[in-house]
């Protein structure tokens, strides 16, 4: 049993419980922070993609010395049906700049990094320690936790929940419901090992240049889902997830599903050869702003994945996590040093800060586009890449048909498939909920 | 794409990972059952370990040795109560070299 008393415990190291307790601890608070993991990292799993200007504002000059892979200076976008895709790419030489924005990062070795910055700033960091439940007063209070490593309670004026998408201690103490199939997705994702040459030359690259592939169509068979290609220095991510709901709609197998997509003309050349080193899963919170539950109440807050933060449209997750966990720090702060105590009341201004920053104001620009891509999947994921695709091909197929004839063949294949009504409504809906 | 894939190795994918399986403390547990539920019948496929199969009594069972903690089942299984779900003990589990 841990007798000392703690300023704050921190449920978890990931992108969020790292942000949280590092701003705390660098404070000057007495910080606990506990981990699951035979070390920070070993747990996560991400794309991953790390947002320069949040970790600027946690760690200024990460650079140096965080273990990062490539920055990115290309995004392709791919709608892909069985043997196409049309894609659309933005390559500048001005994300060859000297404070690149975002790079592509191993999570393991980042998060263990990450990490040391916790400890170094002064935080006590355990691992290999399951948080089993909190531990509350006779009001109710949360006070502290309880772990699979000693017996007894922990105690702190504050709890910090950054425990991640699944949540099991806020759920199982009704903090908040536990997320619904079809708020999150299920991802899978392989490293696959090549040559740092090889890799270059497939992609285009020079040096530490790097790229995102984010593909969407038939490769998730109507559910609602993506897949993704990130260049690393000596490795490839690729992965692709779907709603949870879906899956267990449709029986899809989600490693089935990773080999369709390795399979597809367009992707199998960029990955031949590779070695797989590891395969991973993790789930993604989709259901945005409508699915964000209670971010705090007496004696705790709750941050990153398992407060649902995730902004589906642009692949945003961990930038919101970290942005999220050094808020929470930062109004835990600011009751501190007013010498009040850590109430609801006094908590609610985690919220209000939230409110004010780019992660509920992305989040609620987005609020209806969560569902719209769910109820209208099988248009979305399937039938529009299809007819894309088949719309691309008799553009560029020169076969002696009159180019009239061609555009109203391309024309009467979209109504055919969605009638003209079913077309302006699918793209009023659209419009609607991505304003 | 290529013609439909034989069943899936995930065995083989599971390969590449490391484990420090917890002998005789399974972190997920199913609940006795005489007929499983649409949603414990689910795993069977939506486990991206593939944990979980039928056994000859057509009930469904789990082995969590492989399992790579993302915690679906616990989502799926969520309504029914069909499952028991907690972490692993500390440091136990899979552990990820890149994640």
């Amino acid at each position: 049993m841990i007798d000392e008393r703690f300023d704050a415990i921190v449920v978890g190291a990931g992108m969020a419980g790292n942000a949280a307790a590092l701003t705390m601890a660098k404070r000057g608070m007495n910080v606990l922070q506990l981990e699951r993991g035979e070390y920070a990292g070993s747990k996560n799993v991400q794309g991953a993609i790390l947002y320069a200007d949040m970790m600027e504002k946690l760690i200024p000059d990460f650079r140096e010395e965080a273990p990062l892979e490539r920055h990115l200076v290309e995004q392709r976008f791919w709608i892909m049906d069985d043997r196409s895709h049309l894609g659309m790419q933005y390559r500048s030489d001005d994300f060859n700049e000297e404070r690149p924005n975002r790079y592509t990062i191993i999570r393991a070795q980042f998060d263990k990094w990450f990490s040391s910055k916790v400890r170094e700033a002064g935080a006590t960091v355990l691992c290999e320690t399951t948080v089993t439940d909190l531990a509350r007063d006779d009001h109710g209070r949360v006070i502290g936790v309880r772990t699979d490593r000693r017996d007894g309670e922990i105690h702190a004026d504050v709890v910090v929940l950054a425990e991640g998408v699944i949540g099991l201690l806020g759920t199982r103490a009704g903090l908040r419901p536990r997320p619904e199939p079809d708020k999150v997705a299920l991802a899978v994702k392989e490293m696959h090992f090549l040559p740092r040459e090889t890799i270059e030359a497939r992609f285009n690259l020079e040096g530490d240049e790097g790229l995102v592939i984010e593909a969407a169509g038939t490769i998730s068979r109507g559910m609602t889902g993506m897949g993704f290609i990130y260049a690393n220095k000596e490795c490839i991510s690729l992965g692709i997830g779907c709603l949870v709901a879906d899956f267990q709609r449709t029986g899809e197998t989600p490693y089935g599903l990773l080999d369709h997509f390795k399979r597809h003309p367009s992707v199998a050349p960029l990955i031949a050869g590779s070695e797989v080193k590891e395969y991973s899963a993790h789930l993604i919170p989709e259901g945005g702003y409508k699915a964000i539950p209670q971010l705090y109440g007496e004696g705790w807050v709750v941050a990153g994945d398992a407060a649902q933060l995730n902004n589906a449209v642009h692949r945003e997750g961990s930038n919101l996590a970290m942005t999220s966990g050094r808020i929470a720090a930062e109004a835990i702060l600011e009751v501190k040093s007013r010498g009040d105590r850590m109430t609801a009341k006094n908590l609610s201004l985690y919220k209000r800060m939230l409110d004010d920053s780019f992660v509920m104001k992305d989040l609620k620009k987005y609020k209806d586009l969560p569902t719209l891509m769910h109820t209208n999947s099988q248009n979305y994921f399937l039938t529009y890449p299809q007819l894309f695709s088949r719309a691309m091909q008799n553009f560029v197929r020169v076969d002696g048909m009159p180019k009239a004839e061609k555009e109203k063949m391309t024309l009467k294949s979209f109504v055919k498939a969605r009638s003209w009504t079913g077309l302006f409504g699918d793209a009023f809906r659209f419009a609607r909920a991505w304003r | 794409m290529n013609a439909e894939l034989p069943s899936m190795r995930v065995e083989d994918k599971l390969y590449y990972n490391r484990y420090l399986v917890d002998v005789g403390r399974p972190h997920v547990k199913v609940r006795a059952h005489a007929t499983p539920s649409p949603q414990l019948l689910a795993l069977l496929k939506a486990c991206p370990a593939r944990c979980y199969e039928l056994n000859e009594k057509g009930q469904v069972e789990v082995t969590v040795d492989g399992c790579i903690e993302c915690g679906t089942c616990r989502i799926i299984s969520g309504p029914t109560g069909d499952i028991e779900w907690s972490y692993p003990r500390g440091g136990y589990g899979v552990l990820f070299k890149f994640g």
